[in-house]
């Protein structure tokens, strides 16, 4: 079975050469929805800026494939590669607000997208988009779409983010934290909704949190990544029942309940700690970097 | 959770009064011939400083008084306005388009593009204006079009470096990166995405530097240095009146208030339709 996206070794480094990702690989498969946890500053964000070609300047690829579809994007020309994106991806933010652009409608925002990029005609783009607006329980889709962002809540803003993530119908959507900066009563419908949405159209999802709770309603397989280097992966369902790695049964041990996700995470053991700075160290020395 | 806001409609009286003003002015420059009750250049020395209308010894029909030559200060004003707002509105449009355009760039691009038109800004303000428009004239000539030239010369950094920030911070937020990741080019972006957020701004500084150009061109008339012809300008009313302080404060003080009206009218107008540009604040 062809993969969704293939990533084999990915390193990224900051100008200091610093790694910020430890020959990273992972995968998703076609329909799958592929968790990756890990604490704050783990790589995450990263990692999901990487597949989407968006990474801030200062951060160099210097090794590594990303397969998406099966095609190599390293070896794609800027152009090429930023077609084959647009068509096949899409993110869902962490902060909806700055996410949609403050001076322009919601309507046209989104309709932009398909008619100008993908080449829809308006009337499809808007029939389109109202469909979408209707699955994520948008139910006047008139006045959002008139609406500038400011003037609908977190959760409605959201919602419409998700239904323009999957408008143009991808086959990856990074999704980075998209709950985390709503509030806890609107975090459960969002859930559900990404969740309803992506079985209903058959889209991998690369669903970045650092909330285990999340991963085990949302995901079929998961990554935990600790300083940009993936310490464990595994099905869901089997990484939940027998955890390998010590780190990932101190993130397990440290997670109360999913129903307070600001207690997650609470310190991890320091003797875990001081394994998984001496493997760091160890991968690091092992590593050398390319050149050319 | 912020709830959905509910926007301002109507006009703020701030916006009114300013605009008013500057409508009441313009109008009065455009038509300036109809207008004026006197001709503005003819001189009687039988009329030389009339007070005006509300002191003993005015005349009818010169309302505002008259200078030391005997022309009609009200009149003068009037067709001063000209100038001023010809001036005005050339020069800060000109400012405008290429302070907003260099500054959107260096925002949005950043990188060397940046650099290179951060120094280029960085070294223009190291002149002090005025001196350097008294400058910028002499080299140029007097005369309309170098006056305007010049206020465009000087003060499209003004621009530059406001919208340099406004774009930079833009660029910043998620919306240009999601753009990016949809498949929009860099300019595309830059112009559809960028630049609507960046409009309000933009929009506030045209006003303002319209203001500063009227004062620009008083000061430079006043020194003797812009258009050099009998017409009247504000700045030259003004220069005059000085002479006469004395004997006739009217000369000195109408223009003034004029001017001052005029100035602050236009900066205010600006703030007021930021004000109602931008989607959040309105
Ligand atoms: N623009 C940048 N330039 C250089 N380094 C960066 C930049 N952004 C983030 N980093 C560094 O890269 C590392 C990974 O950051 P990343 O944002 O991917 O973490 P994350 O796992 O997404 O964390 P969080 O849960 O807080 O979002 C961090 O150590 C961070 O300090
Ligand atoms: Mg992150």
């Amino acid at each position: 079975m062809s993969t969704c996206l293939d990533i084999t070794n990915l390193s990224a480094v900051l100008p200091n050469g610093e790694r910020v990702l430890r020959s990273v690989s992972l995968s998703v498969l076609p329909g799958e929805v592929r968790a990756l946890v890990g604490e704050s500053g783990a790589g995450k964000t990263m990692i999901g800026k990487a597949v989407l070609g968006v990474l801030p300047s200062s951060v160099r690829i210097v090794e590594g494939d990303m397969l998406l579809e099966g095609e190599d994007l390293g070896k794609l020309q800027p152009k090429a590669r930023r077609t084959l994106i647009g068509a096949r991806t899409a993110l869902i933010p962490q902060d909806p607000l700055t996410a949609l652009n403050p001076s322009r409608r919601i309507g046209p925002q989104m309709t932009d997208r398909l008619v100008r990029i993908l080449g829809w005609t308006v009337e499809k783009a808007d029939q389109r988009v109202r469909q979408l607006l209707d699955e994520v329980q948008i139910r006047d889709p008139d006045r959002v779409l008139r609406s500038y962002p400011h003037e609908l809540s977190g959760g409605m803003r959201q919602r419409v983010l998700i239904a323009a993530a999957f408008a143009a119908e991808p086959r990856l959507i990074v999704a980075d934290e998209p709950t985390t900066a709503l509030d806890v009563t609107v975090q459960k419908q969002i859930l559900r909704l990404i969740a309803a949405l992506q079985r209903e159209h058959g889209t991998a999802i690369l669903f970045v949190t650092h909330d285990l709770g999340v991963v085990a309603k949302i995901s079929q397989k998961v990554s935990v990544l600790y300083a940009g280097k993936v310490v464990e992966e595994a099905e869901t369902a089997t990484l939940f029942a027998a955890p390998q790695h010590p780190y990932t049964r101190a993130l397990m041990a440290a997670t109360p309940r999913y129903t307070d996700p600001f207690a997650s995470l609470k310190p991890v053991d320091e003797a875990v700690l001081a394994g998984l700075a001496a493997e760091i160290t160890a991968a690091d020395k092992a590593w050398r970097r390319p050149h050319g | 959770m912020d709830k959905p806001s509910t926007s301002r409609r109507g006009l703020s009286p701030r916006l009114w009064l300013a605009g008013g003003w500057l409508l009441l002015a313009l109008l009065a420059a455009i038509f300036a011939p109809l207008i004026a009750p006197q001709d503005p250049l003819a001189q009687d020395l039988m009329l030389e400083r009339l007070p005006p209308f509300w002191l003993d010894g005015a005349e009818p029909g010169y309302w505002l008084g008259t200078d030391s030559l005997g022309r009609d200060l009200l009149s003068r004003l009037i067709f001063g306005g000209r100038i001023a707002f010809i001036v005005a509105f050339s020069a800060a449009i000109a400012a405008c388009l290429v302070g907003s355009t260099l500054g959107l760039i260096a925002g949005y691009f950043g990188g060397w593009a940046d650099r290179i038109i951060s120094r280029i800004v960085d070294v223009w303000m190291a002149f002090p204006p005025v001196l350097f428009a008294i400058l910028l004239v002499a080299v140029l000539g007097t005369g309309l079009s170098s006056v305007i030239l010049a206020i465009a010369i000087i003060d499209w950094t003004r621009f530059c470096r406001v919208i340099r920030a406004e774009a930079m911070g833009q660029s910043r937020m998620d919306y240009v990166e999601n753009a990016r990741i949809a498949g929009y080019g860099r300019i595309g972006i830059m112009l559809r995405e960028v630049l609507p957020n960046v409009v309000p701004s933009i929009v506030a500084l045209l006003s303002l530097e319209m203001g500063i150009a009227v004062i620009v061109e008083a000061i430079l008339s006043f020194v003797n240095l812009s258009i050099s012809t009998d017409d009247p300008t504000w700045g030259g009313i003004i220069a005059e009146g000085r002479l006469s302080i004395h004997q006739a404060w009217w000369v000195l003080v109408f223009p003034l208030i004029t001017l001052i009206l005029t100035v602050l009218s236009f900066s205010q107008f600006g703030e007021a339709l930021k004000t109602r540009f931008d989607p959040v604040l309105r």
